[in-house]
């Protein structure tokens, strides 16, 4: 019997009451997917504006407001939670051969919590003060002179903030504690290894970005003075707690959609994944040096220049262990008998995308190139490659590959190939351009541009509206394959990891006998070995 | 503004480091999407249907972690020997404070001239301090290459050398509020007599006349000229050290140098100044290597180069 049964009981009361890790995956996705389209929206809605350089269509104050809201609703509610919780809820337990996480009800309660985050950040909308206009980063002094409801806003930061707390919890002693007979730390797919290694930098550095905010309130009604000089404070110590949070967070964002991808690749290659090793302490080695680079975000803060010299020099050592992952998984096609699937497809273009989110990276994380480029539309386009062009390829090749096992149907491929096409191509030439008007001087956050950035915003909008028809055809195709879809086999692509050994979808408590493990993950071609 | 438009020595340090790591990087792009192309090609499940699991090669692995890791560590060094130059303000600056507000910039000189856009002598080094009488701004001239938070309680500084002659854009970088797109400015690059007429005038902001005009024909855009003949690529016009001797103070000076006739001190004086640019191989100034390329100038460049670097 399906995890999707509802047992007699009434649907309602079967969904939120639920401690099954399948169910609260699902639970996750059905709030994430209608946010991340709204928060999509809202760039769309400035792109639109920037098709004029001066006023248009809305005013400067709704634009900040939008940017703002398009920042927290995606990094906080899509890019950090999507693959962990979507794709690590559901998967983890079953790759390791558990029945379920190691706290079922702490997991129910987690995702309520980011259910409340949520609403809380949306409803700072309706509030008197209207949403926050200080963009995602909350800078203060203005976020705490700014009339709009910021409290609000960074309360939900806190609450989402608890939610992933729990969530890596979860994960962490799930790992440690419920993997099957025989699943050594080294025969554990590398999806596992990545949730593993996120779920340690979610436990670490969340509770920072939740202190941090609880300031900004603090700051907000008693005028306390911490970040304020007059009173003895300093406004760099925010940022330092901001980015002492919130650079780590891009590799909670990166790190799973990682994992994702080195499932997808040797599946559709039908050989085993090269340097299995590597890529796996590579992600201890980005959690580990992700943690000791957020300087970076500081260099033109007029901090001590010796403070810039070492946060550059970490920034180019954390690279290399991305750099390690983009050559092995380049390596795992090497002799395979590859099947160019649309799953395949998007996680390919997850690296290519990736790749070029990494090295805009090392370009600008030179000291003497970062001053000219920091806060200009190249680090807009750099991170967008890094958190789109990565995450969101990774989520979007994570959910083509496991569609099948989730909801027991299949997919249309040809719609997410066209959907491919258009997001690729409206991808490159939206954010490309958008490196380049960095390098024209086009500062972020600008309601109004100069006229001398016309043209390239123009292109800029035009990739922008390619790449969210893609989008919208790939929704569109996944949301008619729900419902009117073929029904699944249970191992359609012929994967090798234990999902593949269990019904579509799996039943309650995921397999019928406990799995004993005897072989590594990848072992596709025992008999063929080079 | 024509991309990278470099009008500050600054600006010609910055893009050649960020012209070449942009280099690097995308030859290492190309490597690796040249093999994923490759491999899907060539072993597509059609041509290939016997796949072959491969052990890895740990020399191969060590192999692709030093290369990347020696790339950028070199990336790091020249941003971090660059970044110590833009630090570094030339004692002769001329020390402005730039205050922002929301939602607009202004500057005071050392006489204590205000004015809303800023106005600076071509080929003069200019420090700025930065100071906030609100929130946190942040100060930016793309031409220019330098950029600063304007922090309250802090007083941060960026310095640059102008050495194009015109207007550029001074835009806000850090999110200020509803204004803070429109929180933009002006430096004005000017020249140095303009500028002193202005200074110590009772005019409280100078007559701007087109960038065309803004100089004696004679010396019309020395530095646009030394530029475009890539002279300031190992000459500097502030006395700073690079490849070659700076232009500044060497019309006059007692030279060192290596000729047809062996070993001899000269004085570089208009004659030498042709008769090197015209061949450089010919002299060699001692303490400097020899490889300066001809320059290809016409009579009249020539006349302007000599000219203008009499009055360095």
């Amino acid at each position: 019997m399906s995890y999707l049964d509802n047992e007699g009981a009434p649907a309602w009361k079967a969904w939120l009451t639920t401690t099954d890790h399948k169910r609260i995956a699902l639970m996750y996705l059905s709030l994430i997917a209608p946010l991340f389209l709204a928060a999509m929206s809202l760039g769309v809605t400035m792109r639109i504006k920037h098709l004029h350089g001066g006023d248009f269509l809305i005013s400067a104050q709704t634009y900040n407001e939008l940017f703002t809201l398009h920042g927290v609703v995606m990094i906080f509610m899509f890019v950090i939670p999507g693959l962990a919780t979507v794709f690590g809820n559901f998967f983890l337990p079953i790759l390791i051969g558990a029945r379920d996480v190691a706290f079922p009800r702490v997991n129910l309660l987690s995702v309520y919590l980011f259910a409340a985050g949520c609403a809380l950040a949306l409803f700072s909308i309706v509030t008197r003060g209207g949403a926050a206009d200080t963009g995602w980063t909350f800078y203060v002094p203005f976020s705490v002179r700014t009339g709009t409801d910021v409290s609000l806003a960074v309360f939900s930061v806190f609450v989402l903030g608890l939610s992933s707390i729990l969530t890596g919890l979860n994960f962490i002693v799930t790992t440690h504690r419920l993997r099957a007979p025989g699943m050594s730390f080294h025969r554990m797919p590398l999806f596992v290894w990545a949730s593993y290694a996120t779920a340690w930098i979610q436990v670490l550095v969340t509770p920072v970005i939740g202190i941090t905010m609880i300031l900004v309130i603090l700051e907000r009604f008693f005028n306390v003075g911490l970040f304020d000089p007059a009173k003895g404070g300093d406004p760099l110590m925010y940022q330092h707690l901001f980015w002492t949070y919130s650079h780590p967070a891009v590799y909670i964002m990166i790190i799973p959609a990682m994992g994702a991808v080195t499932e997808v690749i040797p599946t559709f290659c039908h050989k085993n994944v090269y340097g299995y090793k590597a890529i796996a302490y590579s992600s201890l080695g980005i959690a580990f040096f992700g943690s000791l680079v957020w300087g970076h975000h500081m260099f033109t803060s007029g901090m001590a220049e010796l403070a810039d010299m070492i946060f550059s020099l970490l920034t180019m050592i954390v690279a290399v262990p991305s750099a390690i992952k983009i050559f092995n998984w380049t390596a795992t096609l090497y002799k395979g008998s590859i099947e160019l699937t649309p799953a395949l497809l998007y996680a390919l273009s997850f690296v290519f995308l990736f790749a070029i989110g990494g090295i805009t990276g090392i370009i600008q994380g030179a000291l003497a190139v970062n001053v000219f480029l920091h806060d200009t539309y190249w680090v807009v386009g750099h991170f967008h490659y890094v958190m789109f062009g990565g995450t969101g390829f990774g989520f979007f090749a994570a959910l083509l590959y496991w569609f099948p096992k989730m909801f027991g149907r299949m997919y249309n491929p040809k719609p997410a190939y066209w959907a491919w096409a258009l997001m690729f191509v409206g991808f490159n030439v939206f954010y490309f351009t958008f490196l380049v008007l960095g390098t024209m001087g086009m500062p972020r956050r600008y309601y109004a541009h100069l006229p001398q950035y016309d043209t390239a915003q123009l292109l800029a909008s035009a990739g922008a509206f390619t790449m969210v028809s893609g989008i919208l055809i790939l929704a569109g195709d996944l949301v008619w394959a729900l419902f009117k879809g073929a029904r699944a086999p249970d191992n359609p692509w012929g994967g090798m990891t234990l999902e593949w050994k269990t019904a579509s979808p799996p039943p309650k408590e995921n397999f019928k006998e406990r799995p004993v493990i005897t072989s590594g993950p990848y072992e596709f071609n025992p008999g063929r070995r080079a | 503004m024509p991309f990278l438009l470099q009008a500050s020595s600054l600006s010609v340090k910055t893009d050649r480091l960020f012209l070449a790591s942009v280099a690097v990087c995308a030859a290492l792009l190309m490597v690796v999407v040249f093999f994923i192309v490759y491999f899907c090609v060539r072993y597509r499940r059609s041509r290939n249907p016997e796949p072959v699991d491969v052990e890895a090669n740990t020399a191969l692995e060590i192999a692709w972690t030093v290369f990347p890791l020696a790339l950028f560590l070199a990336v790091f060094y020249f941003g971090w020997t660059n970044f110590r130059y833009l630090r570094d303000v030339p004692q002769d600056a001329m020390v402005i404070n730039v205050t922002g507000r929301q939602w607009a910039w202004s500057f005071e000189y050392p006489n204590g001239k205000q004015t809303p856009e800023l106005y600076v002598a071509l080929g003069r080094p200019v420090k700025l301090v930065t100071h906030t009488l609100d929130v946190i701004h942040g100060f930016f001239v793309p031409a220019m290459r330098v950029k600063v938070d304007v922090i309250p309680g802090r007083a941060n500084y960026v310095w640059f050398t102008p050495w194009l002659l015109g207007d550029f854009d001074i835009q806000c970088t850090v999110i200020c509020g509803v204004g803070h797109s429109r929180m933009l400015s002006k430096v004005h690059v000017i020249p140095e007599a303009d500028f002193k007429r202005w200074y110590f005038s009772d005019e409280p902001v100078p007559k701007l006349q087109p960038v065309s005009a803004r100089v004696p024909a004679a010396e019309r855009g020395l530095a646009g000229l030394l530029r475009a003949k890539e002279c300031l690529a190992c000459h500097s016009l502030d006395g700073s050290p690079s490849v070659g001797p700076t232009f500044k103070g060497l019309y006059g000076s007692r030279q060192t140098v290596m000729g047809p006739g062996g070993r001899s001190q000269v004085t570089v004086d208009e004659d030498f100044l042709r008769r090197k640019l015209s061949d450089p191989q010919a002299v060699q100034v001692e303490g400097y290597p020899p490889v300066m390329p001809p320059a290809r100038l016409s009579e009249r460049e020539l006349d302007s180069i000599v000219r203008g670097l009499k009055g360095l």
